[in-house]
This record gives C-alpha cells, sequence and structure tokens, in this order.
C-alpha cells in the first residue's frame, strides 16, 4: 500500500504519550497497523517516553510489594505473542479496527444519513465523536473547518481535498486553522474512519442547518 | 550506566529472578512516580504498579531489543496499564511487541548504542526551551490533549502543535545520533 499523507508529529506525540481521546486514539492505531512510515516514527517517539521515565525521581516502593510480586511469578502465565500485521486486501479491516466493526468492510450495518452518505459509530462518549463514514462516489463532504482536530483515514476509496489526493491508508491530520471540502472520486465511492476532538464547524448555512443531524 | 536492555534480555531468556529483582529495584520506582503524575491515588499508583512490574515478567520474552530500549518499553507498559485502568476501556493499541514471526529471529545482544542515545536524550530533554518542554511534560505526564493545553496555556492549537513539533525534532536528531 502506497501511502502519501501521513500523521503530524504532534499527533503521534499525543497517542504515545497517551493523551488522545479514544476514538482519535482509535484511527492512529488503525493508520500505524497500515503505514510503515509511522511505525518507525512511533518506535521513535515511544523512546522520548522511555527517556522521560528514565529520569524520573523515584517514588518509594516497600519491601513487602517486591516479595509480594516475587511469589506470584511462578504463577503468572506467559503471555502470548500477538498475531503478525496481516497483508491488507481491499475489504479487510486493519486488525486495531476488528474488535469493533469486525472483520469486513462488507458486512456493515450502515445507518443512512443522505442520499449518498451513511455511517456507523464507533464512540460517542466525550467531546468528540468517532464514526465510520460512507460517501458515494463523486459527493462531495460540505465545507467545514474544525474547532479542535480532526483525523480521517481512508479504508476504501479515494477523496481529494484542498490540500490533495487522499486514497487507501492515507491520514488527513487537521487541526483548527485548516477549511477543506473533501470530494471524492467518480469510481467508487469512499469509507472513511474520522474521529474529532470536538464537534465539526460547517462554514455554510446548509452545513448548520445540517450539522445537528451529522453532528459533525 | 547500567545495561538494563541487556538485562531485561537475559531475564527473559534465563527466567532469572535475581535479574528481575534488580530491574524491578531500578524500574518500579520511577514506573509508580509516572503513573502518580497522572493523577492517580497512591493506593492505585501501587496497584497499577505492581501490575505493569507483573506484566515485565510475563512479557518479557517478546521484548525485542532491536525496537526499543528497557525503559522505553517499560513505559508503554506502565502507560497502557494506567489508561486502561482510568477509562476501563482499552487504549488503542498497535503492540510494538515482537510478532510472532520475528520471534524466532535471533535477538540482537549489540544494545549499548541504543542506551547512549537513551541518555543523551535525557540531557537534550532537560535542556528543552521552557515552553517546549512544558507541553512535552503536559502530554506525557499530565494526559492533556492538545486542545486542553491550548486551552490551559490561552494560545493557539496550532502553537500548541508546533511547539510539540519543534521538541519532538531536537529529540529524534539525538535519538538518530545526528545531534
Amino acid at each position: 500500500m502506497k501511502i502519501n499523507h501521513h500523521l503530524d508529529e504532534s499527533t503521534l506525540v499525543s497517542y504515545v504519550a497517551g493523551s488522545l481521546s479514544q476514538g482519535m486514539a482509535l484511527v492512529v492505531a488503525t493508520h500505524i497497523s497500515l503505514c510503515e512510515k509511522c511505525r518507525e516514527s512511533v518506535i521513535e517517539t515511544e523512546a522520548i517516553g522511555g527517556a522521560l521515565l528514565e529520569q524520573m525521581d523515584s517514588s518509594e516502593i516497600s519491601d513487602t510489594s517486591l516479595e509480594t510480586i516475587l511469589s506470584q511469578l511462578d504463577e503468572e502465565p506467559i503471555a502470548e505473542p500477538e498475531k503478525g500485521v496481516t497483508d491488507q486486501s481491499d475489504g479487510l479491516v486493519p486488525p486495531p479496527l476488528r474488535s469493533y466493526i469486525g472483520e469486513s468492510l462488507d458486512s456493515i450495518n450502515w445507518r443512512r444519513l443522505a442520499p449518498g452518505f451513511a455511517y456507523v459509530d464507533i464512540f460517542t462518549e466525550g467531546a468528540g465523536v468517532c464514526r465510520l463514514l460512507k460517501v458515494s462516489p463523486g459527493k462531495s463532504i460540505l465545507p467545514h473547518g474544525h474547532r479542535g482536530s480532526e483525523l480521517t483515514l481512508l479504508l476504501r476509496g479515494s477523496f481529494s481535498d484542498e490540500i490533495g489526493r487522499f486514497a487507501q491508508g492515507d491520514i488527513a491530520d487537521l487541526d483548527d486553522q485548516v477549511e477543506h471540502q473533501p470530494l471524492v472520486d467518480k469510481d467508487q465511492g469512499c469509507i472513511c474512519l474520522v474521529a474529532t476532538d470536538s464537534p465539526l464547524r460547517f462554514t455554510t448555512l446548509l452545513g448548520k442547518l445540517l450539522q445537528p443531524v451529522t453532528g459533525f | 550506566m547500567e545495561d538494563w536492555t541487556g538485562t531485561l534480555v537475559k531475564m527473559a531468556s534465563t527466567q532469572d529472578k535475581s535479574l528481575y529483582v534488580l530491574l524491578y529495584r531500578h524500574f518500579a520506582p520511577k514506573v509508580k512516580a509516572y503513573i502518580t503524575r497522572l493523577g492517580v491515588s497512591e493506593a492505585t499508583a501501587d496497584e497499577l504498579t505492581q501490575e505493569t512490574m507483573l506484566n515485565m515478567w510475563r512479557k518479557a520474552h517478546l521484548f525485542d531489543p532491536a525496537k526499543a530500549a528497557a525503559s522505553t518499553w517499560l513505559f508503554t507498559l506502565a502507560r497502557n496499564q494506567s489508561i486502561d485502568w482510568m477509562r476501563r476501556q482499552k487504549y488503542p493499541e498497535y503492540s510494538l511487541d515482537r510478532m510472532e514471526k520475528s520471534l524466532e529471529e535471533a535477538s540482537d545482544p549489540d544494545t549499548a548504542e541504543k542506551h547512549v542515545s537513551s541518555y543523551r536524550m535525557t540531557q537534550v530533554i532537560n535542556q528543552l526551551p521552557e515552553n517546549q518542554a512544558q507541553v512535552i511534560y503536559m502530554s506525557f505526564f499530565e494526559g492533556r490533549s492538545h486542545a486542553e493545553i491550548a486551552d490551559r496555556l490561552m494560545i493557539p492549537l496550532g502553537s500548541v502543535k508546533s511547539r510539540i513539533r519543534l521538541a519532538v525534532e531536537k529529540l529524534k536528531l539525538t535519538l538518530r545520533g545526528e545531534a
């Protein structure tokens, strides 16, 4: 898979630090499972966490804690290795997302939103949202800006906006400086995983009217 | 500097509990300090630290010294343990543990280079300009999102991101041995 659009370094830091919302962390983990370059980047960023841990002042730990744990070691089951990453053939859901939506992109119970648009909510708690969005070929998403950050990962199909063309595996990592209007390519519809840390802000009147319905 | 990475690799292959004790004495107090800074009670920090240190034993054979230093791996164990507890939901993760396939490959005993970097990195972190160090600390130790940091410091979201980017750029250069 040729990936052209990657995660911003600052987003990777939040992910590695554990300070991303659950939904945004899911989008990041899913992209990383597809993207070798960002995987390398995560390894480097985690080393920052390691260095920070190494320079922590030590907290007090009682000797009984160590004794307790030593007495438990023999009974501890040894952890099984995780399954390796499988090749991403179209239609197969990347591993981090599987426990939420299953293994196939073709067996999802979509909720219709408007002609050409369907969605499924993945996380709804908290300020932001995380949902799967399906858009028909040639459709355009309303121009919108963001108050916070927005991550969009392409799982199938492609779209183009002011920034460029996004295809399978690409991620659009946008903050409040960006206003864009994605237009889905004509040959096939697209499925993307979107997460925000606050509601989207549409710039058109129609968008404002639609916002309560879409939640984006 | 002690070669903690080498100690961890050795403990994994020998199951030697005396090595576990050495690693525990070095890392457990740091892990607890990290977890405490995330804002949990003393009792919870103790509990999460114990769980993290148990995981060190259980997962040691999955540790891949080619990918990370021992401190980095311990950091990820402590982070996951804390987040999963705080959110009562598993933090979506792409695991950097050794995958099934790579388990058969010989491990790389030459970890000295990573250690120097890790030590150097600590120095570089301490030399970051105050406003860059601040956003790194708020991300790692207070678990704050970019938006929360922006609110707290009363600066635009874009500034939070660019400060983090600047800091990370320096830290990564150090890591690659170019600075």
